[in-house]
C-alpha cells in the first residue's frame, strides 16, 4: 500500500508537529525556524497561511495573523517561501488555512501549486466531512493529504470521518478555539479508539491546548503524536526575529517528552 | 424550486468547525420537529402577536406617493413591533426553539444593536441567560443599545478583533459557541452562517411577506409591483420577499450599502462589488481580496456593515429573481431625512437605503403601480450619528 509522507512521519517514535503562521514575523524568520525545528526533532511542519479573520483561533494566533497579513505576507508569497525550503527539508509540511484561502486562490490553482512545491496535505479547519467533497477530491488528484479533524463533540461522527480520513487524524483535545489550557478534561482515550476501532491504520494526533511537557507526555499516550500551536507562537510573538533558538529550545524538550 | 439539502443553488452550506457539527445538526432535527408542530405554532403566535405586536401595519404614504408623483407608496411598518425592528420574529422564534431544546443561555452577535437588543428581551422574556457580542466600533456608534441590552439583563461582550465590526461580532460568537455548546443556543440573527440557519431565520422572517400579502390584498385586491428592502446579511428582505418569490410579476428589490460608493474601498456593498467565497459557515458573496482575505467594509450603518450575503439572497441575485443595488451613505442619510419630514417616520438607517431607492424609482413609474418598501426598523438609535454627519455636535 502507498504511504504518503505523513504517514512516514510517525515510525520516528510519537511524533511532534509544531504549528507556526507563516510570515509571523515575517517569511525569512518562519523559513529559519521551519529548518531549525526539524533538525530539533519535528516529524511534520504545520504551517498557517494567514487568514483576516480566523474563526478557529483564540487570541494568541489571532495575533500572529494580524503580525503576519500587516507583514505583507500573501500566498503567492508563501509558495515561493517553501519552493525555497524544500530544496533541503525533508519533513513532510502540511498547510492549516481557511477554506476561502483555498477557495479564493482558486481550489484547483492553489492544489496545484502546493503540491508542485512539494507540500505533503492540508488542514482546513472549517471544512467538515459533509463539505469535504469542496476540496479533498482536488487534493488526491494532485496527492495532497485532506487532514480531517474529530473534536470532543464528534462522537457518533468519529467513524465515518477516520474511515474516510487521509495522512492522520486530528483530534482535537477540547471544546473551544486554539489555546494553551491548564486542564485538558476530554476523555481523549476513548476518541482515540473509537478513530482505531474504525481505521487501524491511520495515526492519531493530539492538538488544542498542550503546552507543557507534562501534557506532552500525557497526550502521546494515548496517541500516535502531538500538535503544539499557541505556545510555539507565543514565544515567537514574544522573541520576533530572535525566536528561533527560543523555539528549537522548546521543540527539543517536548519531542523529548512525548517519548518518555 | 428544488434546492439540495442546506444549499440555495450552489450557496449555503455547512462550513464549520467539527465541533460545531453535531450542534448544528441537533438543531436542524429540533427545528424539523417544531416548525410544523401545533402547539409550537400557537406558542409562537401568541408570542408575536401580543408580545412583539403583529401584525404590523402596512401604511399608505400619502404624503411621499404625492411628492414623488409617481407609483403608491406603501410601508411596512416593522419599526413598529416591540424593540423596534424586524429581529424580534426570529429572535422568538428561535428562543422558544432553544428552550424546547432544553437549552438555558443564547448567545448572539450584533451590528447597530437591534438584534442584540432583541435577543436579550426575549431571554429576560424566557428566563434565560444571555451574552450579546458587539463590535467595539459598533458599541460606540450604538451606545444607546449597549445599554438598553444591559438593562434588559444581558452581558454585552465589546469585539475589539479586526475592523471591530458585525463580522467580528460574528467570529466571536461562533468561538464562544464552540466553547459551550451543552447549554448554549447561538440565536444568529440573519440568513447567514451555516445550514440551518439561512432556513430558520427566513422562515421566522417570512411573517413580513404573508402579511404584506394579505395587507395589501385587503387594501388594493392586489399584489405589488415591487417590494424594496436593504440587505446587509439579508433577514429583514428575504422577510419582505420569501412569498412573493413564486409571483413573477412582482420585482423584487435588495438595497447594499455602498458606504462612501461602490467605485471605493469603504463599500459594503457585496453583491455589487464582492465575489464567490466561503466564510462564516456558508458559500455565498463577500468582499474580499484576490487571496481569499476577506474586506475591511465600511457603511454608515452598523447593520449593514457586513462584508457577506445570505445564500439565497446570493441565489435569487444568480438566477435574476433579485435585483441588487447599492445605495451610498449620503443617499440614506438624505432618505432618512426626507421620510422624516414627510411622513414623521424616522427610519433606521438601515431601512433608509431602501427608502432611497424608492426615491429614485417611484418617481419614474405610473401612479398604478405599487411599491412596498420595507421598514425595519426606527430610527431613534441613529438620531445622534445621524446629527454628526451632518455636522452637529449631538451625543447620547
Amino acid at each position: 500500500m502507498f504511504m504518503s509522507n505523513i504517514r512516514n512521519a510517525f515510525k520516528n517514535g510519537k511524533a511532534f508537529i509544531p504549528f507556526i503562521t507563516c510570515g509571523d514575523p515575517d517569511l525569512e524568520t518562519t523559513a529559519k525556524i521551519v529548518r531549525k525545528m526539524v533538525v530539533s526533532g519535528a516529524d511534520i511542519i504545520e504551517l498557517g497561511i494567514p487568514f483576516s479573520d480566523p474563526t478557529a483561533e483564540g487570541p494568541v494566533i489571532q495575533e500572529a495573523n494580524i503580525r503576519a497579513l500587516s507583514s505583507g505576507v500573501s500566498t503567492d508569497k508563501i509558495f515561493d517561501m517553501v519552493r525555497d525550503l524544500r530544496q533541503d527539508v525533508k519533513a513532510p509540511m502540511i498547510f492549516m488555512t481557511y477554506a476561502n484561502v483555498v477557495f479564493g486562490y482558486g481550489t484547483e490553482k492553489f492544489i496545484k501549486t502546493a503540491s508542485e512545491i512539494g507540500m505533503d496535505g492540508i488542514i482546513l479547519p472549517d471544512v467538515p466531512f459533509e463539505e469535504k467533497n469542496e476540496f479533498a477530491p482536488v487534493c488526491r488528484k494532485y496527492g495532497l493529504d485532506f487532514i480531517s479533524l474529530i473534536a470532543p463533540t464528534s462522537q457518533n461522527r468519529i467513524e465515518m470521518i477516520a474511515k474516510e480520513a487521509e495522512g492522520f487524524v486530528y483530534c482535537v483535545s477540547s471544546l473551544g478555539v486554539t489555546g494553551t489550557r491548564s486542564n485538558i478534561t476530554t476523555d481523549i482515550e476513548s476518541m482515540v479508539k473509537l478513530v482505531r476501532k474504525a481505521n487501524p491504520d491511520i495515526p492519531c494526533a493530539i492538538g488544542f491546548g498542550i503546552s507543557t511537557v507534562e501534557q506532552a507526555r500525557k497526550m502521546a499516550q494515548y496517541s500516535d503524536g502531538i500538535i503544539v500551536g499557541s505556545a510555539i507562537v507565543r514565544i515567537i510573538g514574544q522573541y520576533g526575529k530572535t525566536a528561533v533558538s527560543h523555539v528549537s529550545d522548546y521543540v527539543i524538550e517536548m519531542k523529548k517528552s512525548a517519548n518518555s | 424550486m428544488e434546492h439540495k439539502k442546506g444549499r440555495f443553488g450552489e450557496h449555503g452550506g455547512q462550513y464549520i468547525p467539527e465541533t460545531l457539527m453535531n450542534a448544528v445538526i441537533e438543531l436542524e432535527k429540533a427545528y424539523n420537529c417544531y416548525k410544523d408542530d401545533t402547539s409550537f405554532k400557537k406558542e409562537l403566535a401568541e408570542l408575536l402577536n401580543n408580545y412583539a405586536g403583529r401584525p404590523s401595519r402596512l401604511y399608505f404614504a400619502k404624503k411621499m406617493t404625492q411628492d414623488l408623483g409617481g407609483a403608491k407608496v406603501y410601508l411596512k411598518r416593522e419599526d413598529l413591533n416591540h424593540t423596534g425592528s424586524h429581529k424580534i420574529n426570529n429572535v422568538l422564534g428561535q428562543a422558544l426553539l432553544a428552550k424546547k431544546m432544553g437549552k438555558t443561555r443564547l448567545i448572539a452577535e450584533t451590528g447597530a444593536g437591534q438584534h442584540g437588543v432583541a435577543t436579550a428581551t426575549a431571554a429576560a422574556l424566557m428566563g434565560m441567560e444571555c451574552v450579546v457580542f458587539m463590535g467595539k466600533e459598533d458599541t460606540e456608534r450604538q451606545a444607546l443599545n449597549l445599554y438598553r441590552m444591559r438593562l434588559l439583563g444581558a452581558e454585552v461582550i465589546p469585539v475589539t478583533t479586526g475592523t471591530a465590526t458585525l463580522k467580528d461580532a460574528v467570529s466571536e460568537a461562533m468561538r464562544e459557541w464552540t466553547k459551550r455548546i451543552d447549554d448554549t443556543h447561538y440565536c444568529l440573527g440573519s440568513v447567514m452562517g451555516p445550514h440551518p440557519f439561512p432556513t430558520i431565520v427566513r422562515d421566522f422572517q417570512s411573517v413580513i411577506s404573508k402579511e404584506i400579502k394579505e395587507q395589501l390584498m385587503e387594501m388594493e385586491g392586489r399584489l405589488p409591483d415591487v417590494v424594496i428592502a436593504c440587505v446587509g446579511g439579508g433577514s429583514n428582505a428575504i422577510g419582505a420577499f420569501y412569498n412573493f418569490i413564486e409571483d413573477s410579476s412582482v420585482k423584487l428589490i435588495g438595497c447594499e450599502a455602498a458606504g462612501r460608493g461602490i467605485d471605493t474601498l469603504e463599500t459594503a456593498a457585496t453583491i455589487n462589488t464582492g465575489r464567490l467565497g466561503i466564510f462564516h459557515g456558508m458559500k455565498s458573496y463577500f468582499c474580499q481580496d484576490q487571496y481569499g482575505q476577506i474586506a475591511p467594509v465600511y457603511s454608515i450603518s452598523a447593520g449593514l456593515d457586513y462584508p457577506g450575503i445570505g445564500p439565497e439572497h446570493a441565489w435569487l441575485n444568480d438566477i435574476g429573481r433579485g435585483e441588487y443595488v447599492a445605495i451610498t451613505d449620503d443617499e440614506a442619510v438624505n432618505a432618512f431625512e426626507y421620510l422624516s419630514r414627510t411622513e414623521g417616520i424616522i427610519p433606521a438607517i438601515e431601512s433608509a437605503h431602501a427608502v432611497a431607492h424608492a426615491i429614485k424609482i417611484a418617481p419614474r413609474m405610473t401612479k398604478d403601480k405599487i411599491i412596498v418598501i420595507n421598514i425595519s426598523g426606527r430610527g431613534d438609535k441613529d438620531c445622534a450619528s445621524i446629527a454628526r454627519y451632518r455636522g452637529e455636535d449631538v451625543y447620547e
